[in-house]
């Protein structure tokens, strides 16, 4: 049997509420249990070396585990970060500790980041600072991004932004890597460092319920049917395929329970979003090319 | 794989672990071990967000959608919780239409049974079975027979390291444990499924708002959420139910550690009728009460919780007034050692939670005493073994029983055409409690609106209550209290610590967040 290449993964938690994690055990295809056992692609397996969440060991055999990676798999592993990085204070969030300190999880994240062949920012928290560093940020959050520019960390950067986000994205991307390679899969990512292939479109553009945008049907109240634009809906600023793919096995996605979509995936989540029940301000949202005037059809 | 080189626990020593795995979030706990029995116990929070803070001048509707996001284990209490706090200040608490309370039922009760199934399995299960055993497994299963070539390739992540020398259970009983781990990953997907139908995605639903939900009420999807209950019923009651059996058989010992505090609070959960808007006179599925040191049961009061931050890192601006008392963050502050304050119900620290909520449902009598008592009868048990590690499993995969039961119910109950939820004014002012069991235990939001935008928000958690410090009388939280005492085997692999603790299913990022006590580090909360 030829031998199978590990993919090493260490997923670090921040500032973070696990939904990115529990997120990621809703895949459908592969399911969580034939992604920790069964290899990815043929030849090669995810290795889910740290994940407070799941693992087995504890306390220091599991510390043991974060300080041996960053040695025997230089190079080679990969960050999955979790969450904002607070710097306000070192004790704001200390994972582990080493000779009688707390460690803080920035401390960690960077080491971690500077050793690994990729991070990958799982969630909106990571990617973009998110709730935690949104207003007053009371504990000094940053994006990982953030932190690799502080502390001049080159590792490539990969933003699967959400909140949480769909486990296709990520595993997608993973797979995208282990099939591809990292160089490849860095030529599809967007200006945010976001996989094209999962957030090239707004969610405007594909919502189901456009056909009520294009004919004015609005709701009026929550709960109404109708197109959910007045009642806040981000799908106009957010680029994610949440209308297609939509979540938890297919099953549904915000806008089809009725839900304005929320901007969840953008770096404008919260706050440039909020109040998030009130109609989107359009001079905000420079960004996003849709509510630009269209363009006129093309004409015979 | 091999065992490591074991230390007794008979000199006196101070054992850290940091961080405890297979919780939700950021833990710590320090136990002081002497004669091989634990003297003391410090359990810690070791992440700080300031969530309340980051709520204040915000819209009171975007409340329900950010408070979610304190927990992506448990967003669905946090959402009722939030919903119910404004729905009070709202004035709507009483004009919830019944689509609406049975829906947000649905989507509390799927996101109990998702937690249940999650906790005893993906998190507590690797404390008991012995996944290496599998790699001689020579049957026909292709799950396990994917554990096995998962062995064989020797890298062992995420289940080694772990602690060695105390998995007892026979062949058969560990490799039906290792089978349900496998299963459960798929049943509590599809648990997640049912909320998804309902309320949008999960974690972080949508649908959930004051005045009930947005959802459509559509017989797809009953006839969606019907055949996933099947589902997850047949692994109730073939798979988790005999589980929970089969360790206790192996592990009968944890019927005896463990107790902890023997105080215990809960708010109920479920609501059955609108008869009543207080919400701790509801009629609930699960009922609200206190069971004191006396072991009697009374109606539980909002009135008696306060919350204490000797031992917490925070630090109170003497000259405010309880409503507008302002806390500051205090990381150096000597003394604290977590992030967690300590709640306290009538001046004593008190358990939330299943058992909790078990003890009570079972001492107000209905739908929980038969089910418990046929339980302890199958087990050969006294009913005071229930306050113990296995009381606690126990006591969820009873309680996921009922909730299936109940679920079915319900969606017999739901009006097609008819609505789900009522249209919403934000008034100038308003003030409002939500009080609600969640799978962890006892939650409260409460919120205060000014100006029409958010100018208080406070959560007092379960977790909080369960990973309390010591308070300023001295007396250590639940958790703490639940170690004191307990004999530590092998302090190099110290399972007894960590089964006890996870017994209680933390949740850390639930737990931790800003208080806003008044000059003596206590603050009062009261229904409102």
């Amino acid at each position: 049997m030829p031998k199978v290449v590990e993919i090493p993964v260490v997923w670090m938690q921040g500032a973070a509420c696990t939904g990115c994690v529990v997120s990621l055990l809703n895949s459908l295809s592969p399911g969580i249990a034939r992604l920790v056992l069964r290899e990815l692609v043929p030849g090669k397996h995810v290795s889910l070396r740290f994940l407070v969440t799941a693992m087995a060991g504890q306390g220091r055999q599991v510390m043991d585990v974060v300080r041996d990676e960053t040695v025997k798999d230089k190079g080679n592993y990969i960050l999955v970060m979790e969450g904002a990085l607070p710097l306000g204070h070192p004790m704001f969030g200390t994972v582990g500790e080493e000779a009688g300190r707390e460690i803080p999880i920035a401390e960690i994240a960077a080491t971690l980041a500077r050793g690994a062949a990729a991070v990958v920012c799982m969630g909106t928290c990571a990617a973009f600072g998110g709730i935690p560093a949104a207003a007053p940020n009371p504990t000094g959050c940053v994006s990982m991004s953030e932190l690799a520019a502080r502390e001049k960390i080159a590792t490539p950067i990969i933003n699967i932004p959400g909140c949480p986000p769909h486990p296709d994205w990520l595993i997608g991307s993973l797979t995208a890597v282990a099939v591809y390679g990292l160089a490849t899969v860095a030529t599809l990512l967007d200006d945010l460092k976001r996989p094209k292939i999962f957030f090239g479109k707004l969610v405007h553009e594909t919502c189901p319920r456009r056909a009520d945008f294009d004919a004015a049907r609005f709701a009026k109240k929550l709960g109404d049917p109708g197109c959910l634009y007045l009642l806040g809906c981000r799908g106009p600023a957010s680029y994610a395929d949440c209308p297609t793919r939509m979540f938890n096995s297919g099953t549904n996605w915000c806008i089809g329970a009725g839900g304005p979509c929320h901007g969840c995936v953008e770096p404008e989540f919260p706050d440039r979003f909020s109040p998030l029940y009130e109609r989107i301000d359009d001079r905000r949202m420079d960004r996003f090319r849709l509510l630009q005037k269209p363009a006129t059809a093309p004409t015979a | 794989m091999a065992s490591p080189a074991s230390r007794s626990a008979a000199q006196r020593e101070t054992i850290v672990i940091d961080p405890i795995s297979r919780i939700e979030g950021h833990m710590r706990v320090d136990v002081v071990v002497d004669g091989g029995e634990v003297k003391d116990a410090r359990c810690s929070g070791t992440l700080f967000r300031g969530f309340e803070n980051i709520l204040v001048g915000r819209q009171p509707l975007d409340a329900v959608r950010l408070t979610q996001r304190v927990c992506g284990v448990c967003p669905m209490i946090h959402g009722t919780a939030s919903a119910a706090c404004l729905d009070a200040a709202l004035g709507v608490a009483d004009k919830v239409p019944p689509n609406g309370r049975i829906v947000r039922n649905l989507l509390l009760g799927s996101n109990y049974l998702q937690s249940h199934i999650l906790h005893f399995f993906t998190l507590a299960a690797l404390d008991y079975a012995d996944v290496a055993a599998l790699a001689d497994y020579d049957g026909p299963e292709g799950d396990l027979k994917a554990v096995r070539a998962f062995i064989d390739r020797q890298d062992l992540a995420p289940f080694f390291p772990r602690y060695e020398g105390d998995y007892r259970c026979d062949k058969k009983t560990n490799t039906d444990l290792v089978r349900g781990y496998v299963k459960a990953l798929t049943i509590r997907r599809i648990c997640h499924e049912m909320i998804s139908v309902w309320g949008g995605k999960m974690p972080h639903d949508v649908a959930m708002v004051p005045g009930g939900v947005t959802s459509e009420i559509t017989g797809d999807k009953i006839a969606f959420t019907l055949s996933r209950l099947g589902e997850i019923r047949d692994f109730v009651e073939e798979t988790y139910i005999p589980a929970v059996f089969a360790v206790a058989g192996a592990y009968g010992d944890y019927f005896d550690i463990g107790a902890g505090c023997r105080r215990y609070l809960a708010y109920g959960t479920f609501n059955l009728d609108d008869a009543s808007i207080d919400p701790l006179k509801r009629n609930r599925l699960f009922p609200a009460g206190y069971i004191g040191a006396d072991g009697r049961l009374v109606p539980a009061s909002a009135d008696k919780i306060t919350e204490d931050v000797t031992y917490a890192r925070y630090t109170a601006e003497c000259s405010a007034p309880p409503a507008e008392g302002k806390t500051v963050a205090a990381p150096d502050k000597e003394g604290a050692y977590t992030w967690l304050k300590a709640p306290r119900y009538d001046g004593a620290p008190a358990e939330v939670g299943p058992l909790a909520r078990t003890l009570i449902g079972y001492a107000a009598g209905g739908v929980v005493k038969p089910q418990v008592d046929a339980a302890l009868k199958a087990a050969r048990l006294d009913a005071g073994k229930l306050r113990s590690v296995l009381g606690r499993h126990l006591a969820r995969a009873l309680e996921s029983r009922l909730i299936v039961g109940a679920m079915v119910d319900w969606l017999g109950q739901l009006k097609l055409g008819e609505p789900a939820s009522v249209a919403l004014t934000i008034p100038q002012e308003g003030r409002g409690a939500g009080l609600v069991d969640g799978p962890r235990g006892a939650l409260g939001h409460w919120i205060e609106i000014k100006d029409k935008v958010i100018g208080r928000y406070q959560l007092v958690v379960p977790t909080t209550w369960n990973g309390s410090p010591r308070d300023a009388s001295g007396a250590p939280g639940p958790i703490e209290q639940a170690l004191i005492g307990t004999k530590v085997r092998d302090r190099d692999n110290p399972f007894e610590v960590t089964r006890i603790i996870r017994s209680f299913d933390p949740c850390l990022a639930c737990a931790v967040h800003l208080v806003t006590p008044s000059g003596d580090g206590r603050v009062v909360y009261r229904a409102m």
